[in-house]
């Protein structure tokens, strides 16, 4: 264990933990709105629920990205080869 | 699979070309579904018989779809759009055949579907509005947008391929670790979670490529649709 390997192994885990933040409060803050809206107008709950779950992959969308970085930092890593 | 997500296992080689796992299973997939719907369309009736009546709510489903998102007459989209689907979410539903690994969980098959759709956003675009037309949406709100919008055309493209790759990826990743940690019947919970979760993401990279398909074919720009653009 050098220290590149050391602080890769805490680069991952500071990515995925602090990038799931933003996004975690962001896909309550639509699904709370999706919610209001479908309780409020029942009739189109299809439309909403759609444009929901298109929402929620773009949101989620960062997340992912967070967590692509961490494997990449884990197993791609071009400073430790 | 704790090992690499981003390495694949070679299984045998044809001349110089290494075959991996992957390929056979895409191939295998790829049968499947050409067999069965070989099967279940051979003998179309007007009185329609249990499994044709499986496919045309199938066929109908995708083809309400289409006309909902891109609001024109679904017949030249329906064959890309409804094979891009099922297969995806076939893919997806693999992992539950036991030592198969979805091939979507490796980022080569996402990166030649989301080619596919890059290319089909083009085709589609040049079809409809012709070579000029098409690029003339690149200047749309002012002249000033058109470095953004070249670059946003690459870049949705790449967000749907490492979207399905993340995500597929990582529950597969997560219930190789938890069965390594905690036992055999343990991740069946994250393994219903998983199911959930490539059905909603077959459905939404068909949605997200029937979007970007109709911000590209749509009149006028605008077109009524609020849908358009994306990260």
């Amino acid at each position: 264990m050098n220290w590149n390997e050391i602080v890769s192994i805490f680069a991952a885990a500071m990515a995925v933990s602090f990038g799931a933040i933003g996004p975690a409060l962001g896909e309550g803050r639509a699904v709370a709105a999706a919610m209001d809206a479908i309780a409020r107008q029942p009739e189109a709950a299809g439309t909403i629920a759609r444009t929901l779950f298109v929402g929620l992959a773009m949101i989620e969308t960062m997340a992912i990205y967070c967590l692509v970085i961490a494997l990449l930092v884990l197993f791609a890593n071009p400073f430790i080869h | 699979m704790i090992r690499s997500p981003l390495v694949t296992k070679t299984l045998f080689m044809v001349g110089p070309i290494p075959i991996s796992e992957t390929v056979v299973v895409t191939w295998g997939l790829m049968a499947a579904l050409a067999l069965a719907a070989w099967f279940t369309t051979r003998s179309l009736a007007l009185k329609a018989s249990r499994s044709q009546t499986v496919l045309e709510l199938i066929v109908g489903a995708i083809e309400d779809q289409i006309q909902n998102t891109i609001r024109a007459a679904p017949k030249p989209y329906v064959s890309m759009i409804g094979t891009l689907f099922l297969f995806i979410l076939v893919a997806n539903w693999s992992s539950l055949v036991p030592g198969i690994e979805p091939p979507t969980a490796h980022i080569e098959t996402d990166a030649a579907l989301g080619l596919i759709v890059f290319f089909a956003i083009v085709y589609f675009g040049i079809r409809a509005r012709g070579l000029g037309g098409y690029l003339k949406t690149f200047a749309e709100p002012t002249i000033i947008m058109i470095p953004l919008n070249v670059v946003e055309t690459f870049t949705r493209t790449f967000s749907l391929i490492v979207r399905l790759f993340g995500n597929i990826m990582s529950g597969v990743f997560i219930i190789g670790i938890i069965l390594s940690l905690a036992g055999l019947l343990v991740p069946i919970p994250l393994m219903a979670l998983d199911l959930l979760v490539g059905a909603i993401q077959a459905y939404i990279f068909t949605v997200l490529a029937m979007v970007f398909i109709g911000s590209a074919v749509s009149e006028g720009g605008a077109g009524g649709s609020t849908e358009r653009g994306s990260p």
